[in-house]
């Protein structure tokens, strides 16, 4: 009895040590990362899943194909958009209207079934059939009808072009066209629910490098590491957990005391300041094929005439934007040359503030007196741009344009810009897929998509943009360059938006956390991260 | 059964109450601005896409027909799905209310064991430095924003000192979270026997219940300093003093219990501003808790955690209020609960 009790004591005094130890083994092993929201669904084809759904979809699940790394001349590790490698195909070729995917033959679901050209058709068609953000995605690259994947063998699979488009190949490597264990998922499906949305929504079912094992909704998300990864080498962080802190101090306080590893989404004072401080390690980089701008609704007085846009082009305050809002962490859009020589996007305009200029420009217009009108933006960023709007507004009322600011909350933001009637506002679109004539395609085309939101029309733009996309399709480099100059060149005669700056995406991290790498997703990358 | 009856007329009387907040909640959350449909069809999305999700979420439905289904979904238990955390909302709330309730219950009682004796000393020592330290540390508790006391205490106590565990939640994250039983942590790891989840589910619990407990301490230090001056001045406390008994007899047994009534209608209306306080504690602690979830919910135009919200708030002010009456007529048997 006694020696029982003497047992029983020494087992409860051990106990916290050996977890103590434990718990500093894991702490090395372990990445700790606080943002302000997490995913509200673990499958990027799932109804409304949010941004931080992106970064589970991911690290968890394999696609086809991905983007080698490059080094930026400053040294950051970026995502080579031109280079595209296999991920889960072992290799692939392209032909002239198809491509064949030869999967790696030792490949296999986290649950241990081999990965087959079953799955990967039967997840391409998920993605085209779903509808919603996924499908969208695809139609981008000309991936529309279930028939364009054909299963050749059980490791081989053939893409099937509907039309020649450059964008086909890099929309299989961007986040939805995912591999999903087709098995399970469909075990799981039920009739109402044919693909399987419910289940993927709380499990993840690919091949990926990680999965998700604990979920708390708006709280935490934590995820282990698939050691039967075979798609690229072992990641070396071996459990990530994603906290949700809703207060930036907090997330910074975090950070400056070393209990968080990484953060990414603080303000632009916090990291200013961070980066004078110089303890931790702190990546910026601009937002691939991303600019915030300050849109102007053509299609209506006073905003129609040209000399007006021209007068706010001129009467923005471009530095102090850039100074005293994001704190010198973006890359200005502005104070260009005023000539396209180059057919590369984003590029800066010419324009500078000039309030003179301005003035004469506006009395041309018939507007010496200048004008009432409101100026909206998104509070869901109201941090960036309820100081711009301020800003501008400022600006603005020199020249006589009196203008009123009208705070538009975030869930109402994009109904707003679909009705397509504020007469002046500021805006950011960034796209994935980082080419001219995507972002030009989206933003000034005259099919008037949403992001148009200027209403803009111009058969000759339309014409440059169609001509940009033929010849990057069939590869005809001086037609191209020819195309994509004019319509940059047009944008900026026309200025129905005025580019203010590229933002940044502003990474915190400890220093010795390493391997951080910029995507077009801008999300992080858990695979290539180390903690030494 | 005689003393269950007027408790269940009581509740009965409630039910109209339960139906109109149905109602007006239904009604509050369509008519606020915002697509939800839109916010959710994500940034690329066409208007196609937009109807899409429209037709999905049923959106697309004529309003007598949404409240419809709704009501027959409440029946069934069923107070819909929340689409910022993807969950059903009836699971987020019973896993999120014990949150809450666990930080506001042990604010509330720090609060009433440090400001009921500082009142019960500042009545008793009128005009002296203990009341000049009542009067300060009621000012600043109600003059200070609950999320500035809040960042204060994490920058003092985090940041600088280092002395608290970092805010990131109910529970360090290198700890394991005790199994769900009450959903009280402190209870929960008790009933584990995990002594280490238990210090750091408590440690992380100083610093929020502390701000909330800052914030409640001001009305009830108040209350009870006020309540005991108008007893401590009356004719029976002067009789009491008199015969010659015990000063502890004179304060406790005849002069506070005296005075405890309106103390106590303060605990409830404190109770309930703490319900409203702890949404701000909870976004500066990260703390998994009810009110920050509808307050997510609110911001993106996610009706159903909304309405489960305001609807799960309305039956615990409704039995906090029955709790107060029924703590009345034990205190005091000449109230009864007719009255």
């Amino acid at each position: 009895m006694k020696r029982r009790t003497f047992l029983a004591t020494t087992a409860v005094l051990a106990a916290p040590a050996i977890q103590g130890t434990a718990r500093a083994q894991s702490r090395a092993e372990t990445l700790l990362i606080v943002s302000e929201s997490g995913p509200n669904n673990l499958d990027i084809h799932g109804v409304g899943t949010n941004v931080p759904g992106y970064e589970v979809s991911w690290n968890c699940y394999d696609r086809l194909l991905t983007h080698a790394s490059k080094t930026l001349e400053n040294g950051m590790p970026y995502y080579d958009r031109d280079k595209i490698i296999p991920e889960l195909a072992e290799d692939f070729t392209v032909g002239d209207m198809s491509a064949t995917f030869k999967l790696k033959k030792d490949a296999v679901f986290q649950d241990g079934t081999p990965v087959t050209a079953k799955d990967v058709k039967w997840s391409l068609d998920r993605a085209v059939s779903v509808g919603g953000f996924p499908t969208f995605q695809m139609k981008a690259g000309s991936l529309e009808k279930p028939e364009q994947f054909v299963v050749v063998d059980d490791r081989t699979i053939r893409v099937d072009f509907l039309r020649k488009d450059r964008l086909t190949i890099p929309d299989l490597a961007v986040i939805v066209p995912c591999v999903m264990n087709s098995e399970l998922v469909k075990k799981n499906a039920t009739a109402e629910d044919p693909w399987g949305l419910n289940y993927t929504k709380q499990n993840t079912a690919g091949s990926g490098a990680y999965k998700v094992t604990k979920w708390t909704p708006g709280t935490e998300v934590i995820l282990e590491r698939n050691d039967a990864w075979k798609a690229g080498k072992l990641p070396a962080i071996k459990r990530v957990i994603w906290r949700m802190v809703p207060s930036s101090g907090n997330r910074r306080a975090l950070l400056q005391r070393g209990d968080a590893d990484i953060s990414y989404d603080l303000p632009s004072k916090d990291f200013a300041e961070m980066k004078a401080e110089g303890k931790l390690k702190l990546m910026s980089t601009p937002y691939s094929n991303g600019i915030q701008y300050i849109g102007m609704n053509v299609t209506k007085p006073p905003f129609d005439n040209l000399k007006v846009r021209q007068a706010v082009a001129y009467a923005i305050p471009y530095r102090q934007i850039m100074d005293i809002v994001l704190f010198g962490l973006a890359k200005p859009m502005f104070g260009g040359d005023g000539k396209v020589s180059q057919p590369i996007w984003p590029q800066p305009h010419g324009f500078n503030t000039d309030l003179d200029k301005a003035k004469a420009l506006m009395k041309d217009a018939g507007y010496a007196d200048g004008f009432d009108t409101t100026m909206s933006f998104d509070l869901g960023f109201a941090d960036v741009n309820e100081p711009i709007c301020v800003l501008t507004q400022e600006s603005l009322a020199k020249i006589g344009i009196r203008a009123t600011l009208n705070k538009i909350p975030g869930a109402n933001w994009r109904t707003e810009l679909n009705k397509k009637t504020m007469p002046l506002y500021t805006n950011v679109f960034s796209g994935w897929l980082d080419y001219p004539e995507y972002f030009f395609f989206w933003c000034y085309h005259g099919q008037n998509s949403v992001f148009n939101t200027m209403s803009y029309q111009s058969p000759t733009m339309d014409k440059l943009i169609g001509d940009a996309r033929t010849a990057a399709a069939v590869g005809d480099t001086p037609d191209y360059t020819k195309d994509v100059e004019g319509f940059v060149d047009l944008a900026f005669a026309d200025i129905p938006r005025v580019p203010l700056y590229q933002p940044y995406v502003n990474v915190a991290m400890q220093q010795n956390i390493s391997g951080y790498e910029y995507w077009f997703h801008r999300r992080l990358d858990y695979r290539t991260l180390v903690k030494a | 059964m005689s003393a269950l009856r007027p408790i269940g007329r009581r509740m009965l009387t409630a039910l109209p109450s339960v139906a109109g907040v149905i109602v007006v909640t239904f009604l509050l959350t369509r008519v606020l601005p915002g697509d939800t449909a839109a916010y959710f069809a994500g940034p690329a999305a066409t208007p196609a896409a937009i109807a899409e999700i429209r037709a999905k979420l049923g959106l697309d439905q004529p309003l007598p027909v949404q409240f419809l289904h709704y009501v027959v979904d409440l029946v069934h238990g069923n107070f819909g799905n929340s689409l910022t955390t993807g969950q059903p909302v009836l699971s987020d709330m019973l896993a999120r209310l014990p949150a809450s309730a666990e930080l506001i219950f042990i604010a509330l009682f720090l609060a009433i064991v440090i400001a009921v004796p500082l009142g019960i000393l500042a009545a008793l020592y009128e005009r002296s430095w203990i009341d000049h330290l009542c009067r300060v540390v009621a000012t600043a508790g109600v003059s200070l924003p609950v999320f500035f006391t809040g960042l204060l205490l994490v920058y003092v106590f985090y940041y600088l000192l280092g002395w608290s565990p970092s805010p990131i939640g109910r529970i360090d994250v290198f700890a394991t979270a005790p199994n769900t039983i009450t959903g009280f942590y402190l209870i929960d790891t008790l009933i584990a026997r995990d002594a280490d989840a238990f210090r750091a589910a408590f440690s992380q619990l100083i610093l929020p219940s502390l701000t909330l407990a800052i914030f409640a301490l001001a009305p009830i230090a108040r209350m009870t300093r006020g309540a005991m001056l108008s007893v401590l001045g009356s004719e029976f406390v002067r009789t009491a003093r008199a015969a010659g008994l015990s000063p502890y007899t004179v304060v406790i047994t005849y002069a506070f219990r005296n005075a405890v009534l309106p103390v106590i209608t303060t605990l409830g209306m404190v109770f309930s501003f703490l319900l409203g306080a702890s949404v701000l504690v909870e976004k500066v602690y990260a703390w998994p808790g009810i009110g920050s979830y509808a307050v997510e919910a609110l911001i993106v135009s996610d009706y159903a955690p909304v309405q489960g919200f305001v609807l799960v708030m309305a039956v615990l002010y409704l039995l906090l209020n029955l709790g107060i009456d029924i703590v009345y007529g034990l205190i005091d048997p000449r109230i009864g609960l007719e009255g």
